[in-house]
């Protein structure tokens, strides 16, 4: 399954970008993020409760970044177990492009979902996918306009 | 008599379950029960790298969590096919070895890890959650097709480019020739899709070990308990035979899926020996779409040649068949000798060639689902004929009644020897019912109303009674597939018939009732059929491939046969008459043309008392019989199925539906009717709303009933069945059987009526609505092209 979006951010690259990186600020836009912490400068654990249908589950995963280019980007690549309800794995390509004062931020994701989530919500999972990562986009829009106006 | 053969005789079975005193599996509850769930991967092929159970083994209530490693450590072994396929560079199948519990690899998703043992049903499953399996997932592949391509991922190290084997019957040169001298050819890319069994009751087993004896006691949902006690012993090393006793009580439905003998049996087993506990397990809905075997999944390319004159002069047929992840217990025999076999149809056909590729896929495994390969055979026999005389611009009527096979026996080119039936006589009879001659009237009608009306014919035969013990056996079966029976005359002149057939629906206890009603002339009240548990019954091959009338009833009528002879002696000397003037009729045994009698609880009291018995005679009055068929039956008949299709949806409705079968003799027509009735709705579903469907990388997503579509009642139409019957003369009764003849002969009957409605053949099972109206758009296209 594959999702991609495009969002304009009221703010500058450079603070989009310090933003992607900034640990605290993904754990409030993530939806259902319980934990995330950073374990090297490229990997961090994540602990995500998320519902797709009939099915709720609590994912443990790990989160990598690759293909890093401040401040124009980079992937990231993750993998979840979540228990009897199975698992979910996929990636995302982010990238920054200045617009003026403002940065338009493109998203191009792939994910893949296994196990019971699959078997009970596979009707459901495309559009709660992309739900998921509209509803994180927003988020981190939001939160970063906050920011920016409270500064 | 008003209970014997042809009498409509209520279902002595119903009561119990109309007023819920059924008793199936999940009912027994064993003291010191504990409940089983099952660890199963959520990955189509991976790497089992470890599994951790520490921290299910510390939660409440938690008995035990076993693995592979420990099963197959205690010398519990793999599960097998038992039917050998040799390919045809006279190789052995590249069977890929299965444990119960997956040691190294799993192979599809459902594939068990591990069974967590607990007191309660939620403890067990709860634990089973947090067992921590560490997988590496690898390559899938779910289509035959594509399993069969170089670079393919393999599943079995055994199983080069995953063939199992490469099978071929029939002179492929001969009909090479006769095919290329034909004067017109059809050619076809069918796929039959593949199907959940979706029996009422999912699978459950509740196994037992008693360490006084070294003991053990298995209830579980099965359609052959004696063929799983002989496996569970032969080949998995569970028990010795005497060490295991198999009961499959009320079962609810099976439709072949009951026949195997699957992982969680053989785990629960072993896991009550580890534990000393009774172990239960029940399968949920989705476990059962996971793991019960599925049925079909052909993908096949057809080939037929007809001469000036419209006769066929051959038939090429080349099948992939998908058995999914391992080879289940009859798994290699379904898309071989129970297709390949059936492919002369109704037809008189002198070259005939199948060539069958077996191939493993990362998916449940594969097996015979009611029908079982004939289906699959009559779906590409009666979908050529449709679309030849189509081509040909012949009626479908007549271009088969030109080929139908008259003389009897006839000698198919692929190995079946049909020994009675009268195709024509099925087919003026379904004609007539479904008014044939007035459609073209009810097509105009329709289409005044906007609707496509259509009709398709359907003439299948099938290969029933199996099977004559030695003749299956030359082709690799592993097993004879004889019945036995015991006839015990209580002294009080009741009777308990013990019969290796089992009943999970068919109604045994009616209508194998009514044949002793007829024969001693005694109500069936005083008839009990006693099956389903080894410990009773002498041993038995069970109920599939509509067998238990014509093998499991001839074996009752050669023990009666036993019986009545020394009823005889008992009554001649009694009565002091001569055994030839000696009759036995409305439950008194008679000196015919006089008025001296015993009834017949006197011959019964008679022979255990033994006071008064011929001399020499041994007391009692108990006769067993095995009998061995000796032929297949072929049961055949023409269904006529008549649709209407909304053009704006797609939408099909099933506006009439006729059936004409030639079953042979019946013991009971309501019963006869209700498994047509069932069969063709099965055969329905298929045609327009199940398939089992697995995305790219091997996850089920048709896994409960918000995905796949079972027939309701108001998918179906009220059937018109007819019944135009020859004797079968190969077993006693003359019956040909009649449990799977609806679901094998609807499908193509359905489809042929839909392709006629909108004028484009090009469409696959299950024609839902939007496929229908996908086609409906591509022949309007090429219609406005042209």
């Amino acid at each position: 399954m594959e999702m991609s979006g495009e969002y304009s951010i009221d703010a500058p690259i450079a603070e989009v970008w310090a933003a992607l990186n900034d640990i605290e600020i993904l754990k409030v836009c993530i939806p259902g993020c319980e934990e995330l912490e950073q374990v090297s400068e490229t990997e961090m654990t994540a602990k995500v409760a998320l519902k797709i249908g009939p099915v709720k589950a609590r994912f443990n995963g790990v989160v990598t970044f690759e293909n890093i280019t401040p401040p124009e980007g980079y992937s990231i690549v993750g993998e979840g177990q979540g228990g009897v309800a199975g698992f979910a794995k996929g990636g995302a390509d982010v990238r920054l492009v200045e617009d003026g004062d403002k940065t338009v931020l493109t998203y191009q994701a792939k994910a893949q979902v296994g196990g019971k989530i699959a078997q009970l919500g596979s009707r459901l999972i495309k559009s709660t996918a992309a739900k998921l990562a509209d509803k994180f986009f927003k988020n981190f829009r939001d939160a970063l306009v906050a920011e920016v106006a409270s500064a | 008599m008003s209970e014997g053969i042809g009498a409509r005789v209520l279902r002595k079975e119903d009561k119990r379950f109309l007023i819920g005193k059924g008793r199936y599996t999940d009912d027994i509850i064993e003291q010191n029960q504990a409940y089983a769930a099952f660890v199963r991967s959520p990955h189509a092929h991976a790497i089992v790298k470890s599994i951790d159970a520490s921290a299910a083994e510390a939660m409440d209530g938690v008995v035990a969590v076993l693995n592979g490693a420990g099963l197959t450590g205690d010398g519990i072994g793999n599960i097998i096919c038992g039917w050998g396929v040799t390919s045809k560079d006279g190789s052995p199948m590249n069977m890929g070895a299965w444990s119960a519990l997956a040691t190294d690899k799993v192979r599809y998703v459902g594939d068990a890890v591990a069974i967590v043992i607990a007191d309660s049903i939620d403890q067990a499953r709860l634990a089973a959650e947090a067992v921590e399996v560490d997988y590496e997932a690898l390559p899938v592949v779910v289509q035959s097709d594509a399993a069969l391509e170089d670079g393919a991922p393999q599943i079995h190290e055994n199983a080069p480019n995953n063939l199992i084997f490469d099978w071929e019957i029939g002179e492929e040169d001969a009909t090479d020739t006769a095919l290329a001298g034909a004067a017109y050819t059809t050619e076809m890319d069918i796929v039959n899709n593949r199907l959940s069994p979706n029996a009422m009751e999912p699978r459950a087993a509740i196994a037992t070990f008693n360490e006084a004896d070294d003991h053990y006691t298995l209830y579980t949902t099965s359609q052959n308990p004696h063929v799983a006690r002989l496996v569970l012993s032969a080949f998995y090393n569970v028990a010795p035979e005497h060490k295991l006793r198999v009961i499959a009580p009320d079962v609810g439905g099976g439709f072949g899926s009951k026949i195997y003998i699957y992982p969680e049996e053989i785990a629960c087993l072993w896991a009550s020996m580890k534990t000393n506990r009774s172990v239960k397990w029940t399968s949920d809905r989705t476990e059962a779409f996971l793991t019960d075997a599925h049925g079909r999944d052909h993908i096949t390319h057809a080939k037929i040649g007809f001469d000036k004159d419209h006769k066929i002069v051959g038939l090429k047929v080349d099948t992939k068949a998908n058995l999914g992840a391992y080879m289940s217990l009859f798994s290699s025999a379904t898309p071989t000798y129970l297709y390949a076999t059936l492919l002369s149809g109704q037809y008189n056909i002198a070259n005939i060639h199948c060539n069958v590729k077996a191939v493993y896929t990362n998916t449940v495994p594969v097996d015979a689902y009611r029908g079982a390969g004939r289906p699959e055979a009559s779906y590409v026999m009666e979908r050529m004929m449709e679309t030849a005389a189509r081509e040909m611009g012949v009626s479908p009527t007549e271009l088969r009644r030109k080929n139908f096979v008259q003389e009897f026996p006839h000698q198919t080119p692929v190995i079946m020897a049909y020994d009675s039936g009268d195709f024509a006589a099925n087919q003026d009879q379904a004609m007539k019912a479904a008014d044939y001659a007035d459609f073209e009237a009810r097509r105009t009608e329709a289409a005044s109303r906007g609707k496509l009306r259509g009709i398709g014919f359907s003439n299948y035969i099938e290969a029933c009674g199996i099977a004559p013990s030695a003749a299956v056996g030359s082709l690799g079966a592993g097993v004879g597939l004889w019945e036995s029976a015991e006839v015990r005359v209580n002294p009080v002149g009741t009777i308990e018939v013990l019969t290796g057939s089992h009943s999970h629906g068919q109604g045994h206890e009616t209508t194998f009732a009514q044949i002793v009603a007829e024969r001693f002339g005694l109500p069936t009240e005083n008839i009990q059929i006693v099956h389903g548990d080894t410990d009773k019954v002498q041993f038995g091959m069970g109920t599939y491939g509509s067998r238990s009338g014509a093998v499991g009833m001839s074996a009752i009528v050669k023990a009666m046969d036993k019986v009545e002879a020394k009823v005889k002696k008992i009554g001649a000397h009694v009565l002091e008459a001569s055994e030839d003037d000696i009759i036995i009729e409305d439950g008194a045994v008679k000196v015919k043309g006089t008025d001296k009698q015993m009834l017949w609880h006197e011959v019964g009291l008679a022979a255990y008392t033994a006071h008064n018995i011929p001399e020499g005679m041994e007391p009692g009055l108990k006769e067993t019989s095995f009998y061995d068929p000796s032929n297949f039956t072929f049961p055949a008949g023409c269904y006529i199925c008549e649709v209407e299709v909304d053009p704006e949806t797609g939408t099909t409705e099933i506006v009439q539906f006729v059936a004409s079968d030639d079953f042979g003799t019946i013991i009971n027509p309501m019963i006869v009717e209700g498994q047509v009735h069932g069969g063709i709705a099965q055969g329905i579903g298929q045609a327009l709303l199940e398939g089992v469907v697995y995305d790219d990388s091997g996850q089920l997503l048709s896994a409960s009933y918000m995905d796949y579509t079972m027939p309701r009642a108001d998918d179906l139409p009220s059937y018109s069945v007819h019944h135009q019957s020859t004797e079968c003369p190969g077993n006693p009764l003359g019956m040909k059987g009649c449990g799977e003849a609806g679901a094998i002969g609807s499908p193509p009957a359905v489809i042929n009526a839909i392709t006629d409605a909108i004028g484009n053949n090009d469409l696959s099972m299950p024609a839902t609505p939007a496929k229908v109206w996908a086609a409906i758009q591509a022949a309007s296209a090429k219609q406005a092209a042209e």
